[in-house]
């Protein structure tokens, strides 16, 4: 199979200044030019129309899910109220209230910084573990390589959605076995999309040259590879953010998120489906939360794509 | 070329083993085993004897690896093993269930080409002008918007408004009532055809673009030829490899949104068979349609890999 990262392109990347044993004379300090190079990324994304839709949708989202995490609810999130039930917007609930007369606006606020969290935690599962990977398969050996993608091969095999019910299944709903069951299923996407430009720049002249300086492996792999394919993990950990929401939003909406009481904008989304045709707030608010972040960590990562990768630019 | 796609079936091979070792590890280092799924919580009623009995009649005493191969051979003789559930063999449950996902890929697959090649062809043609626009507006929904939140907003704008909800009669098959079957059929293609058409147009539209400077297309048309022959012929033929790239990386996509999708719309397919045994923790089944999914999404892609050597001469080494 020859599938590409379903991202789109990404060309290698430009061994530009980062390594720092290798960097020009002493003179010129480093530390600044890294600053400016970062500064520059930000400044393109933010003056494309996407990059900046992409931060404030995400700004958004991660304010709301901040806000929930300390606690600045207007209402308990799990305050049941039968009285009050399916309560229309108003100026006391701002998006209404469900069949149990819980708030809404509590209750989205809690799904997303849920969502969010579960996505942070498989990010970090499958950024780790896919970047290790691609590199262990782009530097080293003919089989080390071999093994590594025919195992990120498997698992690419199976439809990522569908080996994170598997996984839900075997382990059983809950937080962490979400989040774990997300993660494994993005690791190969990170693998495949960090060992392209590996592999180019391990026969690039700064990476020779510290060969024949001797560095370890070690070294040469986390200093001087690693920050080269920065880039690269930026824009495919955003887009991982994104594919995450969505994959939880869709296991609790198939019943399989954390189990109640902790509100979760997938199964919000489908307890909806029997209210959305009297009371349309039930379907509007936690659908347009999701889509919120899933779109904002969308536009983020192309933005960072466009901003670190001109080649890859979209016209 | 008979060599190259010798080899392309030989690592398809190996893939399709790997996939059933990782899907049968994945359900069978389950807490609980077979017994205790079938029993529930009567299982520690019984005596040692009798769970042995079980243990062996499941075959769970077994080492993991004779387990696994025994597992294989019975997939490849066809015997899929007994839903715990139903008591029905599992092969014609899956068999029931197979059509109404075959047809409800298919049928998203064709919504989904008809607005990806679509939109992204003519927006291409005239970029920034309405139909760009219109296209780029549909990728972002496309993109943002998960199917089940399309699915439940069209169902219930259906039912609401028009009072029109075709799935809450039973499934007609292809045969006994096409009309029915088409309508009930065709919603659902649509929420997921919206998801990769979102996907194939934006390759469509850049591979496009991609070629529509380059000067053998400014040669078409000064020597005079149509508008339809250049962009057909010269362009869109030249701009689908990365287009059928796309589609087929979308295809798992289309086998995961079918679990999705056939919940919302009450499909008798495969995903909903799947979500119900995942609810009555009926592992056979669930083992089985997984399999039966990774396969398919296996096979899919290496008929995406023959397609590319038919489609571009340059890729037949």
């Amino acid at each position: 199979m020859n599938l590409v990262e379903p991202a789109g392109p990404v060309g290698p990347v430009s061994p530009a200044a980062t390594s720092p044993d290798l960097a020009a004379p002493s003179s010129v300090p480093e530390v600044p030019a890294e600053e400016v190079r970062h500064r520059r990324v930000l400044s393109i994304l933010w003056r494309s129309r996407r990059g900046r839709a992409g931060c404030i949708l995400t700004g958004v989202a991660l304010l709301t899910s901040l806000s929930a995490w300390i606690g600045l609810y207007p209402y308990s999130p799990t305050l049941q109220n039968p009285a009050a039930g399916l309560k229309a917007p108003s100026l006391a609930h701002l998006f209404g209230t469900d069949q149990f007369g819980r708030d809404m606006v509590a209750q989205v606020m809690q799904g997303l910084s849920v969502s969010l969290e579960i996505a942070v935690v498989a990010v970090l599962i499958a950024g780790t573990i896919g970047t290790l990977g691609g590199i262990v398969a782009g530097y080293l050996g003919r089989w080390t390589a071999a093994v590594t993608m025919r195992v990120t091969d498997m698992l690419f095999a199976i439809p990522a959605i569908l080996l994170a019910l598997a996984i839900v299944t075997a382990l059983g709903a809950g937080w962490l076995h979400s989040a774990l069951a997300i993660g494994i299923g993005y690791i190969p996407i990170f693998v495949r999309v960090v060992r392209g430009p590996v592999l180019s720049l391990r026969e690039s002249p700064f990476i020779r040259a510290g060969r024949v300086l001797g560095l370890s492996r070690r070294r040469l792999l986390f200093r001087h590879i690693l920050p080269n394919v920065s880039g690269v993990v930026a824009v495919q950990v955003s887009l991982a953010l994104a594919w995450s929401i969505l994959a939880e939003a869709t296991l609790s909406f198939l019943g399989l998120g954390p189990p109640p009481p902790t509100a979760s904008l997938g199964l919000m989304v489908y307890n909806a489906t029997s209210l959305a045709a009297t009371a349309w707030w039930t379907l509007a608010f936690p659908s347009i939360a999701i889509i919120v972040a899933v779109i904002g960590f969308n536009f983020l990562g192309d933005g960072l794509r466009d901003a670190t990768d001109p080649r890859a630019r979209t016209r | 070329m008979l060599i190259g796609l010798a080899r392309r079936l030989g690592s398809m091979l190996v893939t399709l083993l790997g996939v059933s070792v990782i899907v049968f590890l994945v359900l069978r280092l389950l807490p609980g085993n077979a017994v205790t799924a079938s029993m529930g919580v009567s299982a520690g009623l019984l005596s040692k004897a009798q769970l042995a009995a079980l243990d062996h009649y499941y075959g769970i005493g077994q080492p993991l690896l004779q387990q696994y191969g025994s597992w294989l051979s019975a997939i490849f003789s066809g015997n899929l093993g007994v839903s715990l559930a139903s008591r029905v063999s599992v092969s014609s449950l899956i068999g029931a269930a197979l059509p109404v996902t075959l047809e409800l890929a298919i049928g998203s697959l064709i919504i989904g080409e008809l607005i990806g090649v679509g939109f992204g062809v003519f927006g291409a043609l005239r970029p920034g002008r309405t139909v760009d626009n219109l296209g780029q507006g549909v990728s972002v929904v496309g993109l943002g918007v998960p199917s089940f939140i399309i699915g439940t907003g069209l169902v219930t704008f259906l039912s609401s408004v028009f009072h029109y909800f075709p799935s809450s009669e039973t499934f007609a098959s292809l045969f006994r009532d096409p009309w029915l079957n088409i309508q009930q059929i065709f919603f659902p293609s649509l929420c997921l055809g919206i998801g990769i058409g979102a996907a194939i147009m934006r390759t469509t539209r850049a591979a496009m673009l991609e070629v529509t400077g380059l000067n053998y297309v400014r040669t078409a048309r000064g020597k005079g030829l149509s508008r339809h022959a250049v962009t057909w012929r010269h362009l869109f033929l030249n701009a689908l490899v990365p287009v059928v790239t796309m589609s087929g990386i979308q295809l798992g996509y289309l086998l995961g949104g079918t679990v999705v999708v056939e919940q919302i719309f009450v499909l008798p397919g495969l995903g909903r068979l799947l979500i119900y045994s995942i609810n009555q923790r009926d592992f056979p089944v669930v083992q089985s349609i997984t399999l039966i999914f990774a396969a398919a999404f296996v096979v899919l892609n290496m008929l995406t890999d023959v397609l590319y050597t038919l489609i571009d001469p340059r890729a037949r080494a």
